[in-house]
């Protein structure tokens, strides 16, 4: 057993250890579990909304996009953000309705909001479905980094499940608090880690930064920038903007913003989190490093640019240390989303149908349901596929369907009826579900198009047919009045 | 004073306004290509942004109170 293995069962074994002690002195109940019964500060919050920054995403595909792609890696630092501009405005508003109405999750904001529980049944649905990508390309990262940190040693397979494993055991009985408490942990590891390695390798292969860029360019021209075609400037900026309206409307991050104790913790973190984000940019030096060092990586080997690199550089306890920091980065977005993804199924699905379950019954069974949803994630990763990337670009494409009824819910004059909603959701749904299984692009769909509209973000285009129809339905007449117009009633 | 949230646009019209123009790896500027200069540029230009909204945001005081 190498040292690389020893350090990196080490961090997965305190990972487990804090998850677990996170739940003593409370009384697991439902709201316990999934919101943190509503009590975490600034601190907390911060490390569960950064902890949508530094996932396994970043730390393999920031750089593995870096390595492949180049210049429209950028994007990723533009839409996190912008989003928390947007958060200043929304989250206090999202917070203080959830408090008042005692809400657990994103289905609940929207049931309520639009006082149709089906609503919230297609909410949760969408939702789930779009978590299922997020949770396999943690999974996915997860597999690699342990392999190739232990120099495969540890299949990625055989990670996996251990993985899986420790993540299940602590949201099963910690809830949100073992997510929590891993993701102070992580944070460090990560910030030190990423850090370290950005600054260290430029350095170590090139004698700096800049040298590195020049050495980039001079081997790759015009890298570095957005190409004319593909992924062009109009790519960039939509996607920046798609991903941005998107981010907040992730269920397992819209669920975090009900943990929180006052409105100001959002404001606060509005403020902190757009320089925190930072620290990518070392992630991104890490994969320009490796474009020459570690050439040859196609497709979604780019993935293992930063491990790759690492391995050639390092001593094994380094590369231990590194792969710990990984793991963490998968287990603790992994954690959200599983006992996100749970509470949605069983509150917003079961309990409607079947509604004389008690609350304590609803407790039990999300938390039963944890492996269940970790065993149809594995089944999904098993199957191969996409880049880290990739995946996680569809996620966003179907949980960026929510965001205009979530807009229009925030107006205190909404004219959009719940069968406006409905139907809007379904028909973005529906329109990226077509262009992810066809393979569309808005240049294949409008060929006449001029070059700029032809390399748009084709989820926008499935954001626009989706507020077109919310407007268009809501102005027919189905003989019940608008959500606005039921408030003011009531 | 509300109408300090208007600020919040700016990293939106600025950042994303710009990048035609400086689409471009040279020149340099702190060691960086001039694309990836102008996006951190704007991040932490945006951090300044939103510490002054809430500086000057009534709405701040108002939950602190409640």
């Amino acid at each position: 057993m190498n040292a690389a293995l020893v350090i990196i069962f080490a961090f997965l074994l305190l990972s487990l250890y804090l998850g677990l002690q996170a739940r003593k002195g409370k009384d697991m109940n439902l709201e316990q579990w999934t919101v943190g019964g509503r009590g975490f500060g600034t601190m907390f919050v911060f490390l569960l909304m950064a902890g949508e920054i530094y996932t396994t995403f970043t730390f393999l595909g920031g750089s593995g996009w870096a390595y492949g792609k180049g210049g429209p890696t950028f994007y990723i630092i533009a839409y996190g953000c912008l989003a928390y501009v947007l958060s200043y405005w929304m989250m206090p508003n999202v917070w203080k309705y959830a408090k008042e109405h005692r809400l657990m999750s994103q289905s609940d904001f929207f049931a309520r909001k639009y006082d149709s529980p089906m609503l919230g049944v297609l909410v949760a649905l969408v939702g789930v479905v779009a978590l299922i990508p997020y949770l396999v390309l943690q999974l996915k990262g997860l597999g690699i980094i342990v392999s190739q940190a232990s120099y495969g040693t540890i299949s990625p397979t055989a990670a996996i499940w251990i993985g899986v494993l420790a993540v299940t055991i602590y949201v099963m009985i910690s809830g949100i608090h073992g997510s929590a408490w891993t993701a102070v942990v992580k944070d460090i590891m990560i910030l030190v880690v990423a850090v370290f390695l950005g600054i260290y390798l430029p350095f170590h292969y090139y004698g700096g930064i800049q040298p590195m860029f020049e050495a980039v360019e001079q081997a790759k021209p015009g890298f570095l920038a957005l190409p004319d075609k593909g992924m062009s400037v109009s790519w960039f900026i939509s996607t920046v903007l798609l991903t941005a309206l998107g981010f907040y409307m992730w269920p397992h991050t819209f669920g975090s913003i009900y943990s929180a104790k006052s409105a100001n913790v959002f404001r606060k973190n509005a403020i902190v989190l757009p320089i925190y984000q930072l620290i990518l940019l070392f992630v991104f030096f890490v994969g320009f490093t490796a474009i020459l060092q570690v050439p040859g990586l196609e497709g979604s080997d780019a993935d293992l640019a930063l491990l790759k690199l690492s391995v050639k550089t390092f001593d094994p306890w380094v590369v231990g240390l590194i792969g710990a920091a990984g793991l963490l980065t998968a287990m603790v977005p992994g954690s959200m989303i599983l006992m996100t993804a749970s509470t949605l199924l069983v509150k917003n699905v079961y309990q409607v149908f079947a509604p004389s379950a008690t609350d304590e019954q609803v407790a039990k069974l999300a938390k039963y349901l944890v492996p269940v949803i970790a065993l149809v994630s594995l089944y999904v990763t098993f199957r191969g596929g996409d880049t880290i990337v990739a995946l996680l670009l569809m996620g966003y494409s179907l949980v960026t369907q929510l965001f205009p009824s979530f807009l229009f819910s925030l107006w205190k004059q909404n004219f959009v009826t719940k069968q406006g909603a409905f139907a809007g959701i379904l028909a973005g749904v529906a329109t990226v579900a077509y262009i992810t299984l066809s393979g569309s692009s808005v240049g294949t769909l409008f060929p006449s198009l001029p070059q700029a509209v032809q390399d748009l973000n084709v989820g926008i285009v499935a954001l626009i047919i989706n507020m077109v129809v919310t407007v268009v339905v809501s102005w027919i007449p189905f003989h019940t009045v608008s959500t606005n117009e039921r408030k003011q009633v009531m | 004073m509300k109408s300090i949230r208007w600020l919040m646009v700016l990293p939106f019209v600025g950042m994303l306004g710009g990048i035609p123009f400086v689409n471009k790896v040279e020149p340099y500027v702190f060691g960086m290509p001039l694309l990836l200069f102008w996006l951190v540029a704007w991040v932490i230009a945006t951090s300044v942004i939103m510490a002054i909204v809430y500086r000057f945001d009534p709405a701040v005081k108002e939950d602190e109170q409640t």
